[in-house]
């Protein structure tokens, strides 16, 4: 059983939300970027998400673009996000990639995820991999133990709906609202409707992105979810705060921890 | 459902669709829309009733005498999309897709642009048909492009200049992407070329094969028989889409599309996708890509800012594949002075972008002696490019 797994059962019995945290690799740059995830699962973090700098990234708005220019401009790559995977798996935390397609494609479907896994890696969220184009990576995923997640939105239709999550394992990305990463401010009430027509297809546990940034955020999310995930307000925390990012984002982490825990 | 039973706007391995799982209804949306209308007596008239007195459809073809010596004395066919109303093959696409839009009940045109000309064919479109319209345009497309810049405006549509990466056409195709997840509920997004996720490459293929459709009788009417190929200018490719379709099923056509070289490929920059890009995704569609070994997007170069994209249309990469079309490079210096050449000879200064495809012919010409039939699409005038040919050429404004 993966971790992952196994986070998700402890969290249900302890009656609490997961906490999922975000951050680019490489980001400001490759030592620090490691400090600074380091710092957000010290902060109480459940699960790590790294996401993959990449050149044009149409789910992201304005603050993970930032970062991931300067993810990008500072040499990262993908043998570099690795190192940083292989690091962050050795603390026993579940950790995660989030990439948008082209680059798992050019690096090798089959290596990417021979590789990864064999670092430690347990899932990868595919923004931009629709189910039609899926079957090479959910056959290479199952291959390796990786759970391959997908994200649906509210505007995924009832048997689409059913065929995405039947897919998923590890958990459902349900983005919170239509629009792009860390320009949503009320996330609620469109994500309870859409993890409830999730409930009623599937038994996969359901964690909610796009917009939450704060304790009172998550402690609402955390009431209809399994897991709050979080991005834009631990870049955000990083940018602020160039000299003292590490515990910038220490403190985020410990107020969403509380949220998810006030259900 | 199998996850593989339906795999739908596929070129062979390329195309299909590769985006944010919020936008999928709206494709899906967008594709039934399509495939309704195109079976629809009422819209086709409408559609044609509008190429007609508005656009100025037909086009004429127009055989360039004096060009032809340059072109091994080999006939030289034109046909005359810079004679459309906006100046280019752009409004043939804009127009039938507005219809969609109205026909789907939404309210808000959102597109991109590089060079302008699609900006300023969304605009005239959404005014003519009451749209609220919103243009991406990259900051320094925006900077290089003032004059189009302005017309956008006059006919009453925001342009927003785009910031974020390399600042151009690409980033303007991302920013509008992330409008279109966000208003995706009344919002249309007309993609101006033949890529993107499907149904976009197609959709814009078939609103422009009427330029095919009609060069293919004009040149039969002209000569009694099929010309030997047809060239066009490759960006996106859709003004190559559009006369190129016409002739897919005519295999004694050769059918050739001339990219941007910029600086020369083996300079590392242009903007020749299918000759010196490999394959990968980008913009929803797996086609021809300037990658890096990380999968990141390199930045094309082109002195025509309407070729600058570091993609390319699904189709033409399966063309390629297959061998029905041949993609050959033209750098910035063999296009000025086609663009150079056509202007003095025939009176007709044409878009830097055509002017590639008039240095194809240039080539190809010579190479097929003057027996030979060559018909190629004027893609759009060169108004807009005065100021750039003018600085190339060292003239003072």
């Amino acid at each position: 059983m993966s971790k992952l797994v196994e986070l998700f059962a402890k969290c249900k019995s302890e009656n609490r939300a997961a906490l999922i945290g975000y951050l680019p690799a490489g980001f400001p740059n490759q030592s620090a970027s490691i400090e600074i995830i380091k710092a957000m699962i010290s902060g109480g973090v459940d699960a790590v998400e790294i996401g993959f700098p990449y050149s044009d990234p149409v789910m992201d708005g304005p603050v993970i673009q930032e970062a991931a220019e300067l993810a990008r401009q500072n040499g990262i790559t993908m043998p570099k996000t690795l190192e940083i995977v292989k690091e962050i798996s050795a603390t026993g935390v579940p950790t995660l990639l989030m990439t948008y397609w082209n680059p798992i494609e050019r690096y090798g479907i089959e290596k990417f995820a021979k590789d990864f896994s064999a670092n430690g890696m347990e899932g990868v969220i595919t923004p931009d991999l629709t189910l039609e184009e899926a079957l090479p990576w959910l056959t290479a995923a199952k291959t390796n133990s990786i759970h391959p997640i997908f994200v649906v939105a509210p505007s995924t239709g009832d048997e689409r709906l059913k065929d995405v999550t039947a897919n998923c394992n590890g958990f459902i990305y349900a983005a919170s609202s239509m629009g792009v990463t860390g320009t949503q401010t009320n996330v609620a009430n469109t994500a309870s409707i859409l993890v409830e027509r999730i409930r009623k297809i599937s038994d996969t546990p359901v964690a909610v992105g796009l917009g939450v940034s704060n304790r009172t955020q998550a402690s609402e999310v955390a009431r209809f979810s399994d897991g709050v995930i979080v991005g834009s307000a631990f870049v955000k925390a990083v940018l602020q705060n160039p000299d003292s990012p590490a515990e910038a984002v220490r403190k985020v982490a410990q107020e969403l921890a509380l949220g998810v825990r006030e259900r | 459902m199998p996850i593989d039973a339906k795999i739908a706007g596929k070129f062979g391995q390329f195309g299909g669709r590769f985006v944010p799982e919020a936008l999928i209804s709206a494709l899906d949306e967008l594709e039934r829309t399509h495939t309704e209308a195109m079976a629809d007596p009422v819209f086709l008239a409408e559609l044609a009733h509008l190429n007609a007195t508005y656009v100025g459809r037909p086009s004429i073809i127009t055989e360039a005498k004096n060009f032809s010596k340059h072109c091994g004395g080999a006939q030289i066919l034109l046909k005359r999309e810079d004679l459309n109303h906006t100046g280019s093959h752009k409004i043939n696409n804009v127009i039938g897709q507005a219809l969609l839009t109205k026909r789907m009940g939404k309210k808000r045109l959102i597109a991109e642009t590089g060079a302008g000309q699609h900006g300023v064919a969304t605009a005239t479109a959404a005014a003519l048909m009451g749209f609220e319209c919103v243009v991406y345009m990259g900051e320094e497309d925006v900077r290089r492009q003032a004059l189009n810049v302005a017309r956008m405006k006059l006919l009453g549509a925001e342009v927003i200049p785009v910031t974020s990466g390399s600042r151009t056409l690409k980033d303007a195709i991302n920013e509008a992407m992330r409008d279109w997840v966000t208003n995706v509920a009344d919002t249309h997004y007309l993609l101006g070329t033949v890529a993107g996720p499907h149904p976009f490459p197609t959709i814009v293929r078939d609103f422009h094969s009427v330029i095919g459709n009609e060069a293919r009788e004009q040149v039969l009417a002209l000569n009694g028989k099929l010309p030997d190929a047809v060239l066009a200018c490759i960006g996106g490719g859709s003004n190559a889409m559009g006369i190129f379709n016409r002739f897919i099923s005519d295999p004694q056509v050769r059918l050739i599309g001339l990219e941007a070289g910029g600086d020369g490929i083996e300079t590392g920059r242009h903007a020749s996708t299918i000759t010196g890009g490999t394959i990968g995704v980008l913009h929803g569609t797996r086609t021809f890509v300037l990658q890096d070994e990380n999968g990141q997007t390199i930045e094309s170069h082109s002195i025509s800012a309407g070729l600058d994209y570091p993609g390319v249309g699904p189709e033409h990469a399966y063309l390629h594949e297959i061998g029905r079309a041949e993609y050959r490079s033209v750098t910035d210096a063999q296009a000025m002075e086609a663009f150079a050449l056509l202007s003095r000879e025939e009176g007709i200064i044409p878009a830097i972008e055509t002017a590639h495809a008039l240095y194809g012919a240039m080539v190809l010409g010579k190479e097929l002696g003057p027996d030979a039939t060559l018909l190629i699409n004027l893609s759009g005038r060169g108004d807009k490019d005065v100021e750039t040919a003018a600085t190339w050429f060292g003239i003072s404004i």
